[in-house]
């Protein structure tokens, strides 16, 4: 009885087990496992075409992935039978690496669709205009967006960094459990990436996790992770603290891949 | 001895000729008789149209339109109750709606009253009946969409219409709906013809809606002809609510002046057969042309745009957008051909088109052309057709918005694109009102 209850309280936020992933029959993942607990946060390290961007797609969903072989639990259900929209309502956000763009649809429009979304599907009620609208207004402007930009078009004729801002923003609002940035280091100057590491940053609460995937190191200079992970050819090869970013950065990954490409 | 060959009729052929035997019965004996037995006449020459014929390559009329249904009655009270919300489309603006029930012209419907100075309305049944001169001149003068066969089979019939003069230098306060509202509960034939005249210096706003019973396959044949003067604005909005089961064939056909500017939007939803067919010629120089539409289609739906601009004038600029949203089993057919005449030179004008597939099964037919005699213009066209992009919809979904959601703001924003050029708007809340009820509407 007593170890019965001690399973269901330590379920860990996300659990990864033996995820093999196909892309067309080839294998991107073979057999990724990662622990993620609230409070925490990960950041996944690895070379181009390691697999890093194909975790954060099948974390949130994206079609033309096949699962192989593997599971994942987020809050021990498992994610890999949850559409898109159901993953977004249960906490899991994915900052773009490519934020798309949407003529016709006004920013503010598609935030407020979005957030109503799922709170209906929390079963929570609609926010009221005035009190969305306070919302948006707050976020904003500590990510210093301009508020102009809000009625315009999803990410039309936006910049780089205002791309990359308004998916905080959009973080910011929505609240996640658990957020997994996808290279959002990527076309940023330094003083974009600042802005936007300080907007991550205040979203870091003993709640959400986040899993902060980059090639390099020097987003992680402002977004201090507490675990870092090497992934290569689709396994986490080494996991360590802050300081094996360091040493990714002096060394590179070869190593990593060398090693990687050894194991059968 | 001469051969005579007797092509033969098929069923609608031989309905129509019988039809237009017993109408012509009717009518005195007098100039515009004589243009409705011309215009017969050149229809009987042609019968109706098939896939073999260039301009109705994708809307074959002979396989399309089975039989031709009689000519419709003068409406009974109950057509005329039902005819009380026709029009509410457009209920948010405030325009000055005349209403034709059937066909016909209904006065107790219609807010005739207190016309404006300089704006006239009145009946073309009324001015046929009185055999007006002014009539009779203005039917013969030269109209750019003679010869098109659904054209001259409305000049054969022609009931009744809306005739609207907006005198030159007065703007119109109020736009003008005419309200067109089929009321009968068995199947006929309506054939209205309007005339518009803009002077120089006016403008007007002037909306148009259609709309009738789902079951029913009546038929409507629906003509404009439109004169807009020199300088003059002028802004038409068309909205095609028809029943599921009918077949609505509408022609514009205008003349516009020099430094005008012209507006036609059409937004197309109903009937079952549906070819809305633009006829402009620019007549003069400088002028604005923005011709665009939204179709959106499904089930068995077939919706066709066909249009001819001919610039007869130099430096006229001419922007089309046409978007279509094709879903079930439905085909959206769009046809443009841009003339630019010898002389007309600095002519800029440019055509795209753009098709949403929702199905597998929906289909749509693209043919622009141009003809260009003028070596000092910029033309251009452009046409795509495609599903809906899998990523913007995996980007709103992963926002937590839900599929058929997602489907629906990308959808919306699509049309949204076309109706953004509609020059009014308390109209273009109207037709992003009707896109959202199309949209609750799929399955």
């Amino acid at each position: 009885m007593g170890e019965e209850r001690a399973k269901e309280v330590y379920v860990s936020l996300l659990e990864i087990k033996n995820l093999t992933v196909k892309i067309d029959d080839r294998e991107i993942l073979k057999g990724l496992d990662l622990v993620v607990d609230r409070g925490e946060v990960h950041a996944i390290m690895g070379p181009n075409g390691s697999g890093k961007s194909t975790l954060a797609h099948v974390l949130s969903g994206k079609p033309g992935y096949e699962v192989a072989n593997g599971e994942v639990r987020f809050e021990g259900v498992d994610l890999l039978e949850l559409a898109p929209d159901e993953r977004a309502a249960r906490g899991i956000f994915l900052a773009f690496q490519y934020p798309l763009e949407i003529p016709g649809v006004a920013t503010m429009t598609f935030l407020r669709t979005a957030l109503n979304a799922q709170r209906k599907a929390r079963g929570e009620a609609e926010l009221s205009t005035p009190d969305f609208m306070k919302r948006v207004r707050e976020q904003a402007a500590k990510l210093s967006i301009d508020p102009e930009l809000l009625r315009r078009p999803v990410n039309v004729g936006f910049s780089g960094g205002e791309k990359k801002r308004n998916e905080i923003l959009q973080m910011a609002l929505l609240e996640p459990k658990l957020a997994v940035l996808d290279e959002t280091d990527s076309g940023l100057d330094i003083d974009a990436l600042k802005v936007v590491a300080d907007g991550v940053n205040r979203l870091r609460s003993p709640d959400r996790a986040m899993l902060v995937i980059t090639h390099y190191q020097r987003l992680l200079n402002h977004i201090v992770p507490d675990v870092v992970h090497v992934l290569s050819n689709g396994r986490i090869v080494r996991s360590g603290g802050s300081d094996l970013a360091l040493e990714l950065e002096a060394r590179g990954y070869a190593r990593y891949q060398d090693e990687a490409a050894l194991t059968p | 001895m001469t051969a005579e060959i007797t092509p033969i009729k098929t069923a609608a052929e031989s309905h129509l000729a019988e039809a237009f035997a017993a109408f012509r019965g009717g009518f005195a004996d007098d100039a515009v008789a004589a243009r409705r037995e011309a215009a017969f006449r050149r229809f009987e020459v042609q019968g109706l149209p098939h896939r073999r014929v260039e301009e109705w390559k994708y809307t074959d009329l002979r396989a399309l339109m089975r039989d031709a249904k009689p000519l419709a009655a003068a409406p009974d009270a109950n057509a005329k109750a039902r005819a009380k919300s026709a029009g509410n489309i457009f209920a948010a603006v405030n325009a000055r709606r005349i209403v034709f029930v059937d066909g016909a012209l209904v006065p107790e419907l219609s807010d005739l009253a207190a016309l404006e100075p300089g704006v006239k309305i009145s009946s073309l049944a009324d001015a046929l009946g009185d055999g007006s001169s002014e009539l009779t001149k203005r039917l013969a003068a030269a109209s750019p969409a003679e010869g098109d066969v659904a054209y001259e089979l409305n000049t054969a019939f022609m009931g009744d219409g809306a005739i609207v003069e907006v005198a030159a230098g007065v703007k119109a306060a109020r736009p003008l709906h005419l309200v067109f509202v089929y009321g009968a509960q068995r199947a006929a034939a309506v054939f209205s013809r309007s005339l518009v005249t803009v002077g120089a210096g006016a403008g007007l706003a002037l909306l148009e809606s259609h709309e009738g019973p789902h079951g029913v396959d009546y038929q409507i044949n629906t003509a404009l002809d439109l004169v807009v003067g020199d300088g003059a604005r002028l802004s038409r909005i068309k909205v095609n609510a028809e029943g599921d089961t009918a077949l609505h064939l509408a022609t514009l056909s205008a003349t516009i002046g020099a430094n005008a500017s012209v507006s036609d939007f059409a937004f197309l939803s109903g009937g079952l057969v549906v070819r809305n067919q633009l006829f402009v010629r620019c007549a003069g120089a400088a002028t604005t042309l923005d011709l665009g539409g939204a179709s959106l289609l499904r089930g068995k739906q077939h919706g066709d745009t066909t249009l001819m601009v001919d610039h007869a004038a130099g430096g006229c600029q001419g922007r089309e957008l046409f978007k279509s949203v094709l879903d079930g089993g439905s085909r959206g057919v769009f046809q443009g051909k841009i003339i630019v005449r010898p002389g007309a030179q600095k002519t800029d004008s440019r055509m795209m088109t753009r098709a949403l597939l929702l199905s597998e099964d929906a289909e749509a037919d693209n043919k622009p052309e141009l003809e260009i005699f003028a070596d000092d213009v910029q033309c251009g066209h452009g046409a795509t057709s495609g599903a809906l992009d899998e990523n913007l919809k995996f980007y709103l979904m992963a926002r937590g918005i839900p599929e058929k959601e997602a489907e629906a703001l990308l959808i919306q924003s699509f049309v949204g694109e076309a109706i953004d050029t509609v020059p009014h708007e308390g109209v273009r809340d109207a037709l992003a009102a009707a896109t959202l009820r199309w949209l609750k509407g799929r399955s």
